[in-house]
């Protein structure tokens, strides 16, 4: 199956200049993980940068820097090449890529989900770092998340089953990117549960009656 | 010992450098490199904001990390410029952010592969890290300083559009832009 919907090339490019906020770099790493197009794109971003480090008028070090540096040399050995990777089931793919699975520590079988609403379902990730928020969600095949607006801009991204929304279909690795002033509705295809990767900017503004019961106890 | 002087000004140099350091441990070699990279590690954490003492120090320690991940160094996937710049990039998130920067890892079960690219097709990283800066000096004025303060001042584009009075919108197309530039001098489809 191939992607439709990638990232914005201007956040990729802000992904690639470090100026990402954390939580909106987890799902953009993650569909890097899905997405060898967007893996190439952001390579030309790391290597945009590559030059203009080349390029930079050189600042004057420290007197001592260098003698420092080298006689600290022996206290780092030098590291192999292979990297482990994380657990996995062993020959299966798994459902989480890098970096999302080991930052909810492991594949979907390990997931707590905390109820939401009528077949809604969600794990919050956020890091102590601020900005945006970002979570899992689980739709229930043929549900729909409520009718809701953002105070910002928000990126959902499939991860498992797939939903569509005002007439577009998304699949595994799919974003969805919605506007602050957009309201929509995506609803989770027919037989599948739907687990999505959301990013957040400014907390969700629900509409209908369910949601708006929802809201003020649910945290979303 | 060679007798050839060490350096790093030309891309080709530099690779030299870090196969020398990935094999040989070769201190020499390290030494060369840091005289050609740390100060413009330490020029890029000045620009994004680090004062003088911490700019060194984070220099200093993108430099260590170099020597330590040498044998992770692969020249056909990056040129020495963009390896060094990732590092430093990551470092700085790093440290100021407190939290590591979300990374795809390469070796993922879950990694969706590149489809093959016949050997003769793959174009050399020294020689695409030439293409680039080309394009990049081939950019308009208008473009290059979007980029420039992208990657190079810590701003992010809601903050560049109000330093340059500009909609988002127009910073955003300018990024876009510029970045289409590049990759059609790559050879590249563009999204
Ligand atoms: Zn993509």
């Amino acid at each position: 199956m191939t992607i439709k919907y990638h990232v914005l090339e201007e956040t990729l490019l802000a992904y690639a200049a470090g100026e990402l906020d954390n939580a909106s770099s987890l799902l953009v790493a993650t569909h890097l993980a899905l997405c060898p197009k967007c893996r190439r794109a952001a390579e030309i971003g790391d290597e945009i940068g590559g030059a203009l480090i080349e390029t930079v008028a050189p600042a004057t070090m420290g007197s001592a820097a260098l003698d420092s540096v080298m006689a600290r040399l022996e206290e780092f050995a030098l590291e192999g090449s292979i990297k482990p990777v994380a657990a996995t089931k062993r020959g299966a793919t798994p459902v989480l890529p890098e970096p999302l699975r080991s930052r909810v520590g492991g594949d979907v079988d390990v997931l707590r989900w905390r109820r939401l609403g009528p077949g809604l379902q969600q794990i919050r990730l956020d890091d102590k770092s601020g900005g945006p928020s970002v979570r899992l969600l689980k739709i229930a095949g043929g549900r729909s998340v409520p009718e809701h607006g953002h105070a910002g801009a928000e990126m959902t991204m499939v991860l498992a089953g797939g939903f569509h929304d005002a007439g577009r279909s998304f699949g595994r690795g799919d974003i969805e990117w919605a506007n602050a002033d957009v309201v929509h509705q995506p609803v989770a295809d027919e037989g599948e549960d739907c687990i999505c990767l959301t990013v957040t900017d400014g907390p969700l503004k629900f509409f209908d009656v369910i949601g708006r019961l929802a809201q003020p106890f649910v945290g979303i | 010992m060679t007798q050839r002087t060490l350096s790093a000004e030309t891309a080709e140099d530099a690779t030299h450098l870090m196969t020398q350091i990935a094999v040989h441990q070769d201190r020499d070699a390290f030494e060369a490199l840091f005289r050609h990279y740390a100060p413009r590690v330490k020029a890029y954490m000045l620009k994004l904001g680090s004062d003088g003492a911490l700019a060194d120090e984070l220099a200093q320690e993108t430099l260590l990390m170099v020597w330590r991940k040498a044998a992770q160094f692969d020249r056909a996937k990056a040129s020495p410029s963009t390896w060094i710049f990732t590092i430093a990039r990551n470092l700085r998130i790093d440290v100021f952010r407190k939290n590591n920067r979300p990374e795809l890892d390469p070796n993922d079960p879950a990694l969706v592969p590149d489809a093959e690219e016949p050997a003769d097709e793959q174009m050399d990283r020294v020689q695409r890290a030439k293409l680039i800066r080309a394009a990049m000096k081939s950019l308009n004025e208008e473009q290059a300083e979007v980029i420039r303060l992208s990657f190079f001042e810590d701003k992010s584009h809601s903050v560049i559009a109000e330093e340059l009075d500009l909609p988002l919108g127009t910073v955003k197309s300018r990024l876009r832009l510029a970045f289409g530039r590049i990759r059609k001098e790559l050879g590249e489809d563009v999204l």
